[in-house]
């Protein structure tokens, strides 16, 4: 249902015909497209049609992304700490690094 | 070993396993098999209840049974879908399925011979599905709670339209009433089994909860069901076939009857009422639809053919 990208073994075995798709919705207007699980299709335009049965069935969306889940490139857990460990120092990057005296206004 | 420990640090800390973590052997293995058991439970579940779509009495009944069957369909892809991020294959699934390799919940390998069943499912078998699986919301592996999640919102409307449709019988007729209690006298006992074994004989249950996949023993979650439906029996006005029920207020619980649990294993020894119909019904779907799935493949190799000429 997720992180599956680059992984040859997961729903690719020999005998799975139709590709697998993961499967994105957007809940409402003004809100970002989220994962939502996956699905086998024959081709794009069936994952589509698919994954409107399947995940919006009571008004849960109102646009929906489908992506064979081959074309997703996602970083290796494994690597976690130092593909992240960029970020990790920069405390600078959050507002609250920085004392401003209270009584100075809309700040 | 520091990969085992990083695992058992996510678990122990309430923390979601995800599908590319690394994960212990046992702990996907016993993943794959509940998590294929349970998709398994929702396609096979559809047919008890499919049965009397063509018959229900009105309209309005049948729109609401054609729902409810199509979610359990959801529910089944949900589930494959989950099983899949562990590295199942479907179509192995499926097949190990209908070559009875591999196990579906037994309550489904009993008919439903009235109308009033499709209500006393909806009440007792769904009403029990929804005790076992609100718990899966928060089991340790990512994929599977989520899916139980989405399952879960889905659950609630087949309880009530089950238990509404059993108060508008119980409204009707003296032969309609009968037909209710005497689906409650012949569902009661196989719902209470659908929690499976007692904690005393059931083997992977330890294991379940260490890894946090299991949340409750199966007796437990079986008093909760029962604690929970005395209560909805008054208001219905049906008698739940067991002279032992009571309340015992020492421990705060109902006490109940003994289970036949002979009958138990021998409906998942495969010798149910209904076993070999659900097997072969099954099979028979999916092999009827086999020239769609070929024609649908062909179809897309030859428009993506084209593109590549175009
Ligand atoms: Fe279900
Ligand atoms: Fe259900």
């Amino acid at each position: 249902m997720t992180e599956r990208a680059s992984e040859p073994a997961a729903g690719r075995g020999p005998r799975s015909s139709w590709p697998l798709y993961e499967v994105f919705v957007r809940g409402k207007r003004g809100l970002n497209h989220v994962h939502v699980g996956s699905l086998h299709a024959p081709d794009d335009e069936m994952a589509l049609r698919n994954a409107r049965d399947l995940y919006t069935r009571r008004n849960e969306g109102v646009s929906i992304w489908v992506v064979p889940a081959a074309a997703i490139t996602a970083s290796s857990p494994d690597e976690k700490d130092p593909f992240f460990a960029p970020s990790g120092d920069k405390v600078y990057r959050h507002p609250t690094f920085y004392a401003i005296p209270e009584d100075v206004p809309h700040l | 070993m520091e990969l085992e420990h990083e695992f058992e640090r996510v678990v122990a800390a309430d923390h979601r396993v995800e599908p590319r973590d690394w994960m212990p052997d046992g702990y996907r293995r016993t993943l794959i098999r509940q998590i294929a058991q349970h998709a398994h439970s929702e396609i096979i579940g559809m047919q008890p209840e499919g049965n009397w779509i063509s018959r229900a009495p009105s309209l309005r009944r049948k729109a609401i049974l054609l729902a409810k069957v199509q979610d359990e369909a959801g529910h089944g892809l949900y589930l494959y879908a989950a099983a899949e991020t562990l590295g199942a294959d479907r179509e192995d699934l499926t097949a190990k399925l209908v070559e009875g390799r591999q196990k579906y919940s037994s309550i489904f390998n009993y008919p439903t011979l009235t109308f009033a069943d499709v209500g006393v499912i909806g009440w007792l078998v769904d009403g029990a599905a929804i005790v076992n699986q609100v718990p899966l919301c928060r089991t340790s592996y990512g994929p599977y709670a989520r899916a139980m999640i989405r399952v879960c919102k889905e659950e609630s409307f087949h309880q009530r339209q089950g238990y509404e449709l059993l108060l508008t019988m119980m409204r009707g007729t003296q032969a309609q009433r009968d037909m209710v209690q005497r689906s409650v006298d012949r569902w009661w006992w196989p719902s209470l089994m659908m929690f499976g074994p007692p904690d005393t004989e059931s083997t992977n249950t330890e294991q379940s909860m260490k890894w946090r996949i299991k949340r409750h023993t199966n007796d437990e979650l079986r008093q909760k069901f029962v604690d929970m439906t005395v209560p909805q029996a008054e208001k219905l006005g049906v008698t739940l076939p067991d002279p032992d029920l009571r309340w015992n207020a020492e421990r705060g619980h109902h006490d109940f009857g003994e289970i036949d649990w002979a009958e138990f294993w021998q409906v998942v020894g495969g010798d149910g009422p209904c076993n070999a119909q659900r097997i072969a019904h099954r099979r028979k779907a999916h092999e009827d639809g086999a020239w769609v799935r070929e024609a649908a493949a062909a179809y897309a190799a030859k428009k993506s053919g084209e593109e590549q000429v175009a």
